[in-house]
């Protein structure tokens, strides 16, 4: 085999496992890639059943109703719009009622929001980027909660 | 006082990076002695200076010296030491002075111990090395100044955020950030190699051992932020795919891929060009991991500060390293001289195979990362790429690299035998095999898929053990033959072993821990239980505590399997008093066969408390492998540091006792 021949090899076996790569990933976006909305947008242009979404907004005051076990009904809103998210399971450390939320599921076919996971802020002067600027979008005006200022201490939205 | 001899401090050692980087660079082109002489004693004075201003700002933390801004933001008086201490790089301004530190021990480090190399090349490396610093000094001066003060002081600060007052996250940075920049070194010995047009037997002897520090240093700063996130968090969770974890994992496997080439250049000659674009783009994936960390485009635990002005300066520092190191390679690489052949199938065909996968899985990472930056900068469309892509893309690029893996060590340089490796590997395959049959024996019925899972976790462990008996003749020498031949195995080979080993423990704590968890998510009220693989847990009801600098509930529980004790189990609902913000701290119990993990939920209305309980089969696993792959790591730069010098051992013999040390 020749010094050419044996390159050959090499990068042939380089570009076929490139190109196995490359449709890999066009697969796997067009099937597992999830959307974030905010509760004006699902009412827009509701997303198609059983299509995994992430709602994003303000757990709206008074909203949070506990049912039984470990149920729990709440509401997200942008303050046009509002959604009303069902979620089983225990709800992270800094959620709280007038604070920003992200809640990932699909839509059911009445119109509720049903969320197999909530993420919220886990620091005290944080608010998910996502949600900070979608809710800007909207023209709403943030609570002292969600500023952003020189020294705010590290934050978290998801883990 | 002490606050602002840190700060002069720290624009001298700017200053002086200055002159470390324009001097010595200087000299290596006019080939002028005493120039290049400069770069030693700069990159020496660079870290004291360093040192200084570190030390000072750690000593502004443990004082409570709140009138210096950084403190009063991440610090309380009544903080544990330790976490006053950590709280020192448990922030933006400070993590990024710890960061330019160890770039200067690494440089500082060629300055001691690289009396060997080649003069020109010292020089040229310790050049970039100090354009680095001098890059991050500047962005740490204009932009994020640990040492401003203000005034008036508050009487208090306002406190670490607690899921960060942690002991495995204290050391989680500093590993990390001995990754990340460990890195730089290769890149700095790569871009000297483009200006200079050659690399030598001595480049890859010195690249190799400094990349496989950094490696060790990112695989355990890796997993003690997955072993955190697993016991801090309350999710139970060691991985998320998380755009930060991708950030640290990207480097590690583009490092992971460099560390095996490098392994070719410096036995064989040979994938030099390869070697060196590969030595560019992991430290320039190291600093797209600060860039994407630090600039908070991420929302996560470690964006501090969003602040664009530090983002487009990061951003703007990554494109000058990684365009400009892309530039001169395409320039330059030509100019390397080709190394030596081998035929595809040889222990050079075998890591090629090992490069080819692991950059393109890294490359599948980075587009699963980027994406969703990009569309959203483009469109304005917000998405997230979570787990699903990465296990439909980066899964099936891992199985050929895990199942090829056992294979490589036993191939010939040159011109391996593919047949005569199977015939070695055939016990390995045996067990691997009985693994299936245990495995589909005793779990319940579980994905299909998971015993083969666990059986090339097996594979690979087996045939790391295989490959150390082999070489020491086992069963056809006599017991003493194996013993001595045991002994004068050199540690690179042990290395090579164990840390294949540990990537096989790794496997099987994935798999187990994907495929057999046990998850209980339910009100409990005092004195009711619940069974969990096997463990029945008993809830007697929560009583409040106060910590050190916190309050607590603490959920009572007490375990018991086949109706005898095994142990009790305190998980609690934590409130901080500055900041004021709550946490989980769970409860976690290490049976033989995986961790059973209880987490105290809400308080209901009703009565009772939402628990959460895991059992998480063989979990462990995958934090110990990671911590075997740093021994391995450790026992084969064990192995290394005597032949550093070696080409010039004869020589120079006086030397050797230099490197020695």
């Amino acid at each position: 085999m020749t010094r050419k021949q044996r390159r050959g090899i090499l990068i042939g076996a380089g570009v076929a496992v490139l190109s196995v790569a490359a449709i890999l990933v066009l697969f796997a976006f067009q099937s597992s890639i999830v959307f974030f909305h905010t509760p004006s947008d699902i009412t827009q242009k509701k997303p198609a059943d059983g299509q995994r979404v992430r709602l994003g907004g303000l757990v709206k005051e008074g909203s949070i109703v506990r049912g039984t076990g470990t149920d729990v009904m709440f509401k997200v809103t942008d303050t046009i719009e509002t959604i009303n998210v069902a979620y089983s399971g225990i709800l992270p450390d800094l959620f709280r009622e007038g604070q920003g939320v992200i809640a990932e599921g699909t839509l059911a076919a009445d119109g509720h929001f049903k969320a197999d996971t909530v993420l919220a802020k886990h620091d005290e002067t944080y608010m998910p980027p996502e949600v900070a600027k979608a809710l800007k979008e909207k023209g709403v005006k943030l609570g002292q909660g969600a500023k952003h200022d020189a020294n705010s201490n590290p934050g978290m939205a998801t883990p | 006082m002490i606050t602002e001899i840190g700060h002069f401090a720290l624009i001298l050692a700017i200053i002086t990076a200055a002159v470390q980087m324009l001097v010595p660079a200087w000299g290596a082109r006019k080939g002028d002695a005493r120039l290049m002489g400069v770069a030693e004693p700069a990159a020496l004075s660079q870290l004291t200076l360093l040192m200084i201003a570190f030390l000072s700002l750690t000593h502004a933390y443990v004082t409570s010296d709140f009138s210096v801004a950084n403190v009063a933001a991440n610090s309380h008086s009544t903080k544990p030491l330790l976490y006053k201490i950590s709280g020192v790089w448990g922030n933006h301004e400070g993590s990024m002075l710890l960061w330019v530190l160890i770039l200067a021990v690494f440089g500082a480090a060629v300055a001691l111990f690289g009396t060997n190399l080649p003069m020109t090349l010292r020089a040229n490396v310790l050049s970039v090395q100090a354009s680095i610093a001098l890059a991050f000094g500047l962005f740490i001066l204009l932009t994020s100044n640990p040492f401003e003060r203000i005034s008036p002081a508050p009487f208090d600060g306002r406190g670490l955020n607690p899921i960060l007052q942690d002991p495995a996250l204290s050391f989680h940075p500093p590993f990390l950030y001995m990754g990340y920049v460990g890195f730089s070194m290769a890149f700095s010995f790569a871009i000297a190699a483009l200006l200079e047009g050659r690399t030598d037997a001595a480049w890859a002897r010195w690249v190799r051992p400094w990349t496989l520090l950094a490696w060790m240093c990112l695989t355990i700063g890796i997993a003690m932020g997955s072993w955190w996130a697993y016991y801090e968090l309350g999710w139970g969770g060691w991985w998320f795919w998380d755009p930060v974890e991708n950030a640290s994992f990207m480097p590690w496997l583009a490092g992971t891929a460099l560390l095996h080439s490098a392994l070719v250049m410096e036995k064989r000659d040979a994938l030099k060009v390869w070697t060196v674009l590969l030595a560019i783009l992991t430290f320039s994936l190291s600093l797209m991991g600060t860039f994407l960390v630090r600039s908070g485009v991420l929302s996560s635990v470690h964006a501090f500060a969003v602040d664009p002005e530090r983002g487009v300066f990061v951003l703007a520092i990554m494109v000058l390293f990684t365009g400009g190191g892309l530039t001169l390679f395409a320039w330059r690489a030509s100019e390397l001289r080709q190394g030596g052949i081998f035929a595809p199938i040889s222990r050079e065909g075998g890591l090629v195979l090992n490069n080819i996968l692991l950059t393109t899985a890294c490359a599948t990472v980075l587009v699963g990362t980027l994406y969703p930056l990009a569309l959203e900068s483009f469109t304005g469309t917000k998405i997230s790429v979570g787990a699903p892509y990465f296990d439909m893309t980066f899964g099936p690029l891992m199985l050929p690299l895990l199942l090829a893996m056992p294979f490589g060590p036993y191939l010939a340089w040159k011109r391996g035998d593919a047949y005569a490796a199977a015939q070695r590997l055939f016990v390995a395959a045996l067990i691997a095999i009985a693994a299936i049959a245990v495995t589909f024996a005793v779990t319940k019925p579980g994905p299909w898929l998971a015993p083969f899972g666990i059986a090339l976790g097996v594979w690979i462990m087996a045939g790391a053990v295989s490959e150390v008996l082999f070489r020491a003749k086992f069963g056809k020498a006599g017991w003493e033959e194996v013993a001595r031949r045991l002994r004068n195995l050199p540690r690179s080979v042990y290395g090579t072993a164990l840390a294949h080993f540990g990537v096989g423990m790794m496997v099987i704590g994935i798999i187990a821990t994907t495929a057999y968890q046990t998850e209980k998510i339910l009100l409990m009220k005092a004195g009711e239980s619940v069974d969990v693989a096997g463990f029945n847990v008993t809830f007697n009801g929560a009583k409040a505590a106060d910590g050190p600098n916190y309050k607590e509930q603490i959920g009572m529980f007490s375990v018991t399997s086949d109706g005898s004790p095994v142990t009790t189990l305190q998980p609690s609902k934590r409130l901080y008093d500055a900041p004021p913000q709550p946490t989980t701290e769970a409860g976690i119990y290490n049976a033989w066969t995986g961790d059973l993990y209880v987490v105290l939920g809400d308080e209901q209305q009703a009565g009772g408390w939402a628990v959460r309980a895991y059992f998480h089969p063989f979990v462990r696993f995958i934090w110990i492998g990671a911590l075997v792959m740093f021994i391995a790591g450790g026992l084969s730069l064990s192995d290394r540091r005597l032949r550093i010098g070696a080409p010039q051992r004869a020589r120079k013999p006086s030397h050797r006792a230099v490197l020695a040390k």
